[in-house]
């Protein structure tokens, strides 16, 4: 059994890694808007979202 | 872009915010930055977001541009020193902005049962994972280990997740009632202090996964019981706000000054455009224009108004600008006190306990005693305490509401969600519980039957060419029976090619119509007394009535007696076109009737449901509806407090009302009625008060509703019977001691999947029944169970 002293912390960090992530997701905003999300995939340009000062979009 | 067909179906775009305002609402983040939120309902597509961001990040001044497609609302930053022209743009685009309040705070909750789930969901996992083992077979000091970590990670978890239903339990327990937080509260503490004794002494048995899972399944019911009672609260705060925030103030000595509305006082002097609502109540000091009352007073024609005139709040300024002087302060204000009147009329549905609320009252109780029985029986038969106690405990978790937890918010949900896919906003859960008890309904008509937007209706009879001249004049006035001649005219002849008709020296006469020249003639289209060159001021309307504190002009509820026949539109004297004071045209209007709602109306007087208007407009308006979607009943001239009284009569013979209304004036009566409802376009006080908001234009939204709910109701009581079901199951087991931590958990998951699965039915029976065919995409809207923690990234 002595397997046990590594697999289950192991198990634990990862669940808590997963937690953890979903938690920052969930703080930066991730979950505000899932429908704009999907779409926004499919614009070509990769450009910054917010264009600089001075910058012209096209 | 084909999907992209931006203005077209927004009719509630009056009353865009100026750039005044704009500033106002900005919230400033330092270094000379600001930043705006704005509710754009037209946001429907990814190419939407596109447009929008691209145009917007084009601007002078804008540092950013982000939206947001879920709430359909756009965030920017930009520099307060150049303010960008926001407003015109999106509006240029065919996306009209509007502001709206933000309701941070309740978000908070939302977000707190979310990580609770989140965090409960984690050890729930972890330690059904150890407990598998357990029950697999592990034993001796790798069992204690075990339940050892178990326990570990139960003893945060509880803390955390547990929060809000320790606060609830205390809650009752401090104003001396029972909920059923405290039965869940009491089974999961004593669980978590029986285990830690049993692992101390080696035990075999230890329910901390039990009290995790259960805390788990119940937050999951509570979310969804939280989205079904606030999400459309947010939603529908998202949605155009009619209120003004704002007016243009001219100080004593000239200077002009945008003020807040609240900080209007009585007396200031204020300047209201063409196009923008009165904030309060006040008199006209100078100036001429017609006022759209339709929200306020119900009643479809605009009001001519003058000097010495006084106007309510809310109403807009169609034609001309006015300077007011404010005779209340919004607080003192038409608006307040129709809130006011709310609050007052409010009955039907605070009496009304939500069937959870209703089972758990009596379930509560029940579970308290059956546990303490439980101990009672094995301490006097058996005489082992911890015997004793495990098996109270036993029959606490058992019992506990995991399923009955789930049974109504799960189905509520997902009718929400079937509902919104047809453009139906929940604001209040209850409320589909109530529509299942409705006998009655009683329509508004200004702006509910009708969409409160005239139409030509004798064009045939007008010659061509005058019909041209008509719409070229009366394409440049705001007036909504002129706008009427020129969506008629851009409708017809869209294919021809005759010379377009141009005016010289355009000029609009508040309240009287339009006039302009040309090839050396004066013509004019409006009022016919004034196009034939008669009248020539705004005529005085003697007598007000007082209602309340507040007075109304008589104007705004009489029948207008100058009208030339009933034929014209409402009780107004239609339009008049002349050329040099001679007659060339009449053109008479009516109301659009709302699309859908004959069948609507059939629909509802099928399934035994009687069907009344209560109108605050004139009677021959209401006979020409009644007659043509064939309603026996009608009410006209109603003020508010008449519509309230109706409803109470109603009720008081024991009827149940579903008020379906827009205007200011009906949000008493909305609050009145056992269940209401009110189409986007409505006053956003009667939006607020509305258990449901209709986001198209059809009314077939009426009767669909009814049959979601009544499926609700049905699911509802399956779940709930469920349920019980399963505890007239599980409590003997429980009872007799033969609960192991293992049984209990199959137990409590397998009820409650088998009450989520029962729900989903609903979705099911709506892809089925192919009558569900969809129209047009929802002009505005939240998602159901999206999560929104407001404010911008």
């Amino acid at each position: 059994m002595s397997v046990l002293i590594y697999l289950i912390p192991a198990a634990l960090l990862l669940g808590g890694a997963s937690l953890a992530a979903f938690m920052w997701a969930m703080k930066s905003g991730q979950y505000e808007d899932l429908d704009g999300a999907g779409e926004r995939i499919l614009f070509d340009d990769a450009g910054p979202l917010a264009p600089k000062h001075g910058e012209t979009a096209r | 872009m084909s999907c992209c067909a931006p203005g077209a179906d927004i009719n509630a775009a009056s009353g865009a915010p100026s750039p005044d305002e704009l500033l106002h609402a900005a919230r400033s983040l330092g270094d000379g930055v600001a930043q705006i939120e704005l509710s754009v309902p037209a946001i429907h597509c990814g190419a939407c977001i596109q447009k929008l961001e691209q145009a917007l990040s084009r601007l002078d001044g804008v540092i950013s541009a982000r939206v947001n497609l879920s709430t359909r609302r756009i965030s920017i930053r930009f520099r307060q020193s150049a303010p960008p022209p926001i407003v015109e743009t999106l509006t240029g685009l065919g996306y009209p902005p509007h502001l709206f309040d933000e309701a941070e705070g309740k978000d908070r909750t939302l977000a707190e049962l979310l990580r609770s789930v989140a965090v409960s969901g984690f050890a729930s996992g972890n330690i059904m994972l150890l407990s598998v083992s357990v029950w697999s077979g592990a034993d001796g000091a790798t069992r204690d280990l075990f339940h050892w970590i178990s326990a570990l990670i139960a003893f945060p978890t509880l803390l955390y997740a547990g929060r809000t239903f320790y606060r609830s339990a205390w809650q009752a327990l401090r104003a001396g009632r029972m909920n059923m937080d405290v039965p869940i509260v009491i089974g999961v503490a004593l669980a978590y202090a029986m285990s830690i004794y049993d692992t101390l002494h080696h035990g075999q048995h230890a329910y901390f996964d039990a009290g995790v899972t259960l805390l788990f399944f119940l937050l999951i019911g509570r979310t969804f019981d939280h989205l079904m009672r606030d999400r459309a609260r947010s939603a529908v705060l998202g949605l155009a706000r009619l209120a003004p925030r704002g007016a243009v103030v001219i100080a004593p000595d000239g200077s002009r000054d945008y003020r807040p509305v609240n900080e209007i006082e009585t007396g200031d002097r204020l300047l209201i455009a063409a196009g923008e609502r009165i904030p309060v109540d006040a008199r006209v000091i100078g100036g001429a224009s017609d006022l759209d009352c339709s929200l306020v007073s119900g009643e479809s024609r605009p009001q001519p108004v003058g000097p010495a005139s006084t106007v309510r709040a809310g109403t807009l300024n169609l034609t001309g600008p006015l300077t007011l002087e404010a005779s209340a302060r919004a607080t003192d204000s038409f608006l307040a006190e129709m809130v006011r009147m709310m609050e007052a009329a409010e009955g039907g549905r605070t009496r009304y306990r939500r069937i959870a609320d209703r089972v758990s009252a009596f379930y509560a109780p029940v579970v308290h005693l059956t546990a303490l029985v439980a101990f009672i029986v094995w301490l006097v038969m058996g005489g082992d305490w911890h015997q004793a106690l495990t098996i109270a405990i036993a029959v606490l978790i058992i019992t506990c509401p995991c399923a009955l937890g789930l049974a109504v918010p799960i189905v509520q949900v997902v009718a929400a969600r079937r509902l919104f896919e047809r453009g139906v906003m929940v604001r209040d859960g209850s409320a589909m519980e109530r529509l299942t008890e409705i006998d009655a309904v009683a329509f508004d008509k200004t702006g509910t039957l009708t969409m409160g937007q005239p139409r030509l209706v004798n064009a045939p009879d007008i010659a061509p060419d005058m019909l041209a001249v008509a719409a070229a004049l009366g394409g440049q006035s705001r007036h909504p029976l002129s706008q009427a001649i020129a969506r008629h005219a851009a409708a017809g002849d869209a294919g021809s090619d005759a010379p377009p008709v141009s005016f010289d020296a355009v000029t609009e006469v508040p309240g009287f119509g339009i006039e302009g020249w040309r090839d050396g003639s004066l013509w004019r289209l409006g009022r016919p007394g004034w196009a034939l060159g008669q009248e020539t001021r705004v005529q005085e309307k003697p007598g007000q009535t007082t209602f309340g504190q507040v007075t109304f002009d008589q104007a705004m509820f009489d029948n207008d007696k100058d009208a030339a026949g009933a034929a014209w539109f409402a009780s107004g004297s239609g339009a008049m076109l002349a050329r040099d004071g001679r007659e060339c045209a009449r053109f008479a209007f009516e109301d659009t009737v709302r699309p859908g709602a004959a069948a609507a109306i059939q629909a509802l007087q099928r399934t035994g449901k009687s069907v009344e208007i209560l109108s605050g407009d004139t009677e021959a308006a209401c006979r020409d509806i009644a007659g043509r979607l064939d309603i026996q009943q009608y009410a006209a001239g109603l003020l508010p407090s008449g519509k309230v009284a109706r409803i109470n009569a109603m009720t008081q013979a024991g009827r149940k009302m579903l008020m379906v209304g827009d205007g200011l004036n009906d949000a008493p009566a909305l609050s009145a009625a056992y269940a209401s409802m009110a189409p986007a376009t409505a006053a956003d006080v009667g939006r607020n008060i509305a258990d449901l908001v209709f986001l198209r234009d059809s009314l077939e939204a009426v009767p669909f509703v009814i049959d979601v709910s009544e499926q609700a109701g049905k699911l509802i009581r399956q779940n709930i019977a469920l349920a019980l079901v399963y505890n007239i199951i599980a409590v003997p087991i429980a009872f007799l001691g033969l609960v192991t931590p293992l049984i209990a958990a199959v137990a409590m998951s397998g009820s409650s999947i088998l009450v989520i699965a029962n729900a989903l039915r609903l979705l099911r029976s709506g892809e089925r029944s192919p009558a569900a065919k969809p129209d047009r995409a929802p002009v505005v809207g939240h998602y159901p169970g999206r999560y929104s923690e407001g404010g911008a990234t």
